[in-house]
């Protein structure tokens, strides 16, 4: 018997949680694929980190997300009861690995604007929200090093890894708009202090990327068309495949623990 | 995975103020700045360290493992380099 979805309540601060914590879910369900794959052991064992680091911070932000709902979800319900439609992560995370360099693309992409994000969320008036910044920011800042070492490299190795993360870039480039987006909800918890206003970390966001891509030798697409809808639950065709096997195990045994 | 071109290094860690660095293992990486953050990853994930150096493997000098005999048999002997062979006086107590 399949189990049923659960229904969320998504006030502004339940979807506002959900959201952030879908990404981090998402993103380290999909380096965590690289466990056992990675070109080098080096490598395998930094994505894993990544991924495990992320896992903890949706982890929190579920937590959080159940606590600010105060209904009888759960972490584990929220991770593996809900349906693709109720997912609310940036399409960007949902992409799938594709080669080394648009898995390190799509990082470094997440990270640069991660990191600016929860160094401003530690501001916030939510007390929670501000230590799972505070928590969040660390790993962040390691996770952009990581990355924009690797963007380095490879734009400015062979010909081969400099075509590669040029068209990791290209092809990743229209998923980066969803990040600063802000809708009516978020609106007023960034005028109640509690959340921060995404298009105010653009700027830095941007010169980060411009910094590191230059130095690769690589460049930025001039294109503004942006890509969006994961916020609201319309996904790519990725996002329920990734669930159907990181939900296999709940589904098929409900209530399951080991 | 092989991989021919990427040079190894050899990693230390301090674990605490105060004490040594100390050699736990090795790696491979392209340069030194990828080389700190793979120590970084492979060797300190439980909270083993507060401080990295990586060398390149090559900067190591080693004995040559056939000069064993001349090198470290002839200290065997001279048990007396050790504290423990003085008998110390009652009268002295804990030193």
């Amino acid at each position: 018997m399949p189990v049923a979805n659960i229904q969320v309540s998504e006030t502004p601060l339940v979807l506002y949680a959900l959201r952030r914590a879908d990404d981090a879910l998402i993103l380290g369900h999909r380096l965590s694929e690289w466990c056992g794959h990675a070109p080098m052991l080096e490598e395998d064992m930094a994505l894993s980190n990544i991924a495990l680091d992320l896992i903890g911070q949706a982890r929190e932000l579920y937590t959080y997300a159940a606590k600010a709902e105060g209904k009888d979800n759960d972490e584990d319900k929220l991770a593996y009861l809900r349906d693709v439609r109720q997912y609310r992560n940036l399409l960007l995370v949902e992409q799938p690995n594709g080669d080394f360099a648009q898995t390190l693309v799509r990082q470094f992409f997440y990270s640069a604007f991660a990191d600016l994000y929860w160094r401003a969320m530690m501001a916030s008036r939510d007390a929670a929200l501000a230590a799972i910044a505070a928590k969040s920011e660390k790993e962040s800042a390691y996770h952009l090093r990581h990355a924009s070492e690797w963007i380095i490299r490879l734009g400015d190795g062979t010909a081969e890894s400099h075509a590669r993360a040029q068209a990791a870039i290209d092809h990743l480039w229209a998923f980066t708009g969803e990040m600063f987006a802000v809708d009516e909800g978020e609106r007023a918890l960034i005028h109640a202090d509690i959340a921060i206003d995404p298009a105010s970390l653009r700027g830095r966001w941007l010169t980060t990327l411009s910094g590191v891509v230059s130095e690769a030798t690589l460049e930025l697409p001039q294109t503004d068309w942006m890509q969006q809808g994961g916020r609201s639950g319309r996904h790519s065709e990725h996002l329920g495949h990734l669930l159907s096997e990181l939900q296999s195990m709940q589904r098929t045994f409900p209530g399951q623990t080991w | 995975m092989a991989t021919p071109n990427t040079p190894l290094w050899e990693v230390f860690i301090r674990s605490r103020n105060g004490l040594a660095h100390k050699h736990v293992g090795s790696l491979h990486a392209s340069d030194a700045t990828m080389a700190l953050q793979a120590a970084r990853d492979i060797y300190t994930r439980r909270g083993e360290g507060l401080s990295i150096w990586v060398v390149p493997s090559t900067a190591i000098t080693a004995s040559d493992p056939a000069d064993k005999g001349m090198m470290f048999e002839p200290a065997e002997s001279k048990i007396y380099r050790h504290p423990t062979f003085y008998e110390v006086p009652e009268e002295v107590g804990h030193m």
